[in-house]
């Protein structure tokens, strides 16, 4: 076992739940997790290598064999695809000197796609060595890989102003925060925590989840779940100890409302993980940030440091018998992670598969305990409903949806970026206010939720009832090609569905491939029906929300634009399916004999 | 506490705290399984027990038992269908050649497809090349065949250090199932019989198994897999 390694297992007291943490160190250390790594990780956890590899091979981001110092993830997004994907992906291969998935002839560099990284207001982008390059154009991408390339690090290249990296300054400039419209709740300057904090303590934790109930608020993840009751059974659940978990994955594309919040209001974050801490009775607290979101990491722990620095984190907070500290998990590239339980998965340093439920996190949870996990709008949120009480923001939005929430605008219209909206609002006063010209298609909630046709559902209002939101909000213009989109959606399924179960597995394969046989005008109404019946198998038979909602990019536009179908489809003829090449099968066939022949020679 | 609940439209009684796919069988109703295991922690892997339980569709050996629960498994023709469905996907994504392995006849993957009814599946055949492991001394790993029902990597564990002997690499649709060979070569030939036991199909052979009992005489050959989950039950 190398000095290294022992001191990153040393760091971790050789706690085989801290396995990403410790993973992330060996990686760091050597630019990739080695064979001799693993032997030496496995030795030290007690772990067959095998079971740490199940883990290290599960992440996108994590690198299992040498393939070149720095990776060049190139974002691979249906936005990034409206806006310049093309272009880069040609000036990044022309510039490194090889093609994408490979390594160049130096062996520094490596190219790879990446799938939405929380910036779509703001692509083309990319992302090398834990930061990102957004906005890019080919001269800007020329620029940056000539400095690497003289050696400069991909940190000082994008830092220009020589930021302290814990400073937002550092994350602007990676990143702008583009917030376009704030409202009653979110962002707010100049709070008075404290305050906040003392009149929170002078109340029984029964008392802050009342309030929490009374402001009817639904978990801003996506599904809804009304997070005054997810507090109640947290605090009824029986368990040695409790845990908060902040779920700052934020996976979905098209979403990056969670970013900038963790940008803008990081506070306002912890006072919410705080305050739930208190209600549900829990010492301690976990942010589980995606990788994708590294360039945050220094600032929301100086964040947490001047947190416990003031006394609000910690052992008796404010003279208070309450003790709360909060650590943040880095994730490692898996949008299945998005999933509380497979987050939870993630965070005791396993393969992020979701968990079979029952038991909920609620009774089961981070582990063995009662785990909270609340999405970082809910805790942002949160933090002023105990300030300004819950009715007050029961009185904004509609009877089911409740307050107000974040949309993540990007596509096609003037002022892509954040917007406070009250629920309620029509989807097509949305679009006037960001300014989109001849919209044609929104896809809201990103491709696990629907694609709502602007001429058809203009009219509806975006809440839980009608059309409900997590915050992604993707506008297409009447040139795009929708086929094309769900496409793209359906690889992105494919490429992070977890394996656990079959349906999610082998499904959404199946339903990529028929895809591909309707854009290549060699599909029939049969495949059509087929969209129809293995969509309602998936939905109804797969473990998790990956499986329930993928099918929805080709269901719900099949509903919304059936011309764009109907207009691939060509006729059946005789009793060969129109996809199957007749021509190509008996050349296969010849070849094949060919070569059997030679064989036999 | 004893519960009514209705399967099918027939009131059940059943124990509190049971769960579904047993008090099922336990009154003659069979729902096909590939990964569970009476007696065992639910695996909710392969999906192929789901039914539908107050209007949802959901894996009955994740489901406890419940007053009043109104629970669907052969009464409505989709619900049959989409275990199908199910079995179907498995033996498309994989390559199963039921003539040439040595599981046929014990191969609980081949006789849930009888019991569905299947006779091709209805999703393409991938045809995708796996590679062999036969560099365990007990165990011939034929990953062709593997389904991931996750039984090996949970249940097989090294006697002395509780560690994996199998487990899954990659995720999603690259996911593969490994052996440590290391830790393979040290288990018992019980162990290893209860590995190859354990899997549901022709994925982990026992290398001191082969052939020892002519294909038609064997375990689902004389008995199918649903009068067996039947009759444990009685």
């Amino acid at each position: 076992m190398t000095k290294e390694i022992q001191t990153i297992l040393d760091k971790y007291g050789s706690d085989k739940t801290r396995l990403m943490d410790i993973l992330w160190d060996v990686q760091l250390e050597y630019d990739y997790i080695s064979d001799e790594s693993v032997a030496s990780l496995a030795e030290g956890l007690n772990m067959s290598i095998f079971d740490v590899r199940e883990t290290s091979t599960f992440y996108h981001f994590f690198i299992n064999a040498p393939l070149g110092k720095h990776t060049i993830y190139l974002v691979d997004s249906v936005i990034s695809r409206m806006q310049g994907f093309d272009s880069i992906y040609d000036v990044l291969e022309k510039e490194i000197g090889c093609t994408f998935n490979n390594v160049d002839a130096t062996g520094e560099f490596r190219l790879a796609l990446t799938n939405c990284a929380g910036v779509s207001d703001q692509e083309p982008a990319m992302l090398i060595d834990q930061v990102v390059f957004t906005r890019l154009t080919p001269e800007k991408v020329a620029s940056i890989i000539k400095q690497l390339k003289q050696g400069k690090s991909a940190e000082d290249i994008v830092n220009i102003n020589q930021s302290s990296k814990d400073t937002i300054a550092y994350i602007h400039n990676n990143v702008d925060a583009n917030i376009q419209k704030g409202g009653p709740v979110f962002f707010k300057q100049n709070r008075d925590y404290e305050k906040l904090l003392r009149d929170s303590f002078d109340r029984f934790p029964d008392e802050i989840i009342e309030e929490v109930i009374r402001s009817n608020i639904r978990g801003r993840g996506g599904a809804g779940f009304p997070s005054g009751l997810k507090w109640r059974l947290g605090r009824d659940a029986v368990g040695e100890t409790k845990y908060i978990i902040c779920n700052a994955d934020e996976g979905e594309p098209g979403t990056f409302k969670d970013r900038v919040l963790l940008m803008k209001s990081p506070k306002d974050i912890l006072i919410g993980m705080i305050l739930g801490g208190y209600a549900v009775g829990s010492p301690f607290g976990i942010i589980y940030l995606r990788a994708e979101y590294w360039y945050i990491k220094a600032f929301l722990e100086k964040q947490i440091q001047d947190f416990r620095d003031k006394g609000y984190l910690g052992k008796n907070i404010l003279g208070s018998t309450f003790d709360f500290d909060i650590r943040i998990q880095m994730g490692a590239g898996s949008y299945v992670c998005g999933d509380e339980t497979a987050l939870i998965e993630s965070c005791e340093g396993k393969r992020g598969t979701p968990r079979v439920k029952p038991p909920y996190p609620i009774q089961q949870g981070y582990l063995g305990m009662p785990t909270i996990v609340n999405n970082v709008e809910t805790f942002a949120a949160i933090s002023r409903i105990i300030e300004k009480g819950g009715d007050w923001f029961a009185s904004m939005g509609t009877e089911d949806s409740t307050g107000t929430r974040l949309l993540s605008v990007s596509g096609d219209c003037s002022s892509p970026g954040i917007y406070e909206i009250e629920w309620g609002i029509q989807l097509n006063e949305v679009l006037e206010m960001v300014g989109a010209e001849k919209p044609k298609a929104v896809q809201i909630s990103g491709p696990s939720g629907e694609c709502a046709s602007v001429k058809k559902d203009g009219a509806r209002t975006i809440c839980y009832s009608d059309l409900s939101c997590n915050g992604s909000f993707m506008i297409f213009d009447e040139t795009r090609d929708i086929l094309g989109i769900v496409h793209e959606f359906m690889k992105f399924f494919v490429d992070e569905s977890c394996g656990i179960c079959i349906p999610c597995r082998a499904g959404n394969v199946d339903l990529l491939n028929k895809v591909e046989r309707v854009k290549e005008g060699k599909a029939c109404q049969k495949d059509l029906e087929d969209f129809k019946s293995w969509g309602a198998l998936l939905k109804g038979t797969s473990r998790c929300g990956l499986g329930t909602t993928s099918p929805n990019p080709i269901l719900t536009t099949m509903e919304k634009f059936p011309e764009i179908y109907q207009e691939k489809l060509v006729e059946e003829k005789g009793p060969l399916l129109p996809s199957f090449d007749i021509e190509k099968a008996k050349a296969a066939h010849t070849e094949m004999y060919k070569q059997l022949m030679e064989v036999a020679k | 506490m004893t519960i009514k609940l209705t399967i099918d439209g027939i009131e059940i009684p059943a124990n509190q705290g049971e769960k579904l796919i047993d008090v099922a069988a336990d009154h003659g109703i069979y729902i096909p399984r590939l990964c569970y295991t009476r007696g065992k922690p639910c695996l909710g892997t392969c999906r192929v027990c789901s039914v539908k339980v107050n209007g949802n569709i959901m894996p009955s050996c994740t489901v406890t038992v419940r007053k009043d629960m109104d629970v669907i498994v052969h009464s409505e023709p989709e619900v049959v269908d989409m275990r199908k469905s199910l079995v179907e996907f498995l033996f498309s994504e994989g390559n199963h050649n039921c003539p040439s392995c040595e599981k046929s006849g014990r191969c609980e993957l081949q006789s849930t497809g009888y019991e569905v009814d299947m006779m091709v599946s209805r999703f393409p055949y991938r045809f995708t090349p796996r590679k062999v492991d036969h560099a365990s001394k007990p165990i011939w790993l034929e990953r062709d065949r593997c389904i991931f029902c996750q039984r090996c990597v949970t249940f097989i564990r090294d006697k002395e250090s509780g560690q994996k002997i199998f487990s899954i690499k990659g995720r999603g649709t690259k996911s593969r199932i490994e052996i440590d060979v290391e830790l393979a070569n040290k288990m018992s030939p019980e162990q290893a019989r209860e590995a190859s036991n354990i899997c549901p199909v022709g994925c982990i052979i026992d290398k001191t198994q082969g052939y020892d009992k002519v294909i038609g005489a064997r375990k689902f050959d004389i008995k199918s897999i649903k009068d067996r989950a039947l009759e444990r039950s009685k």
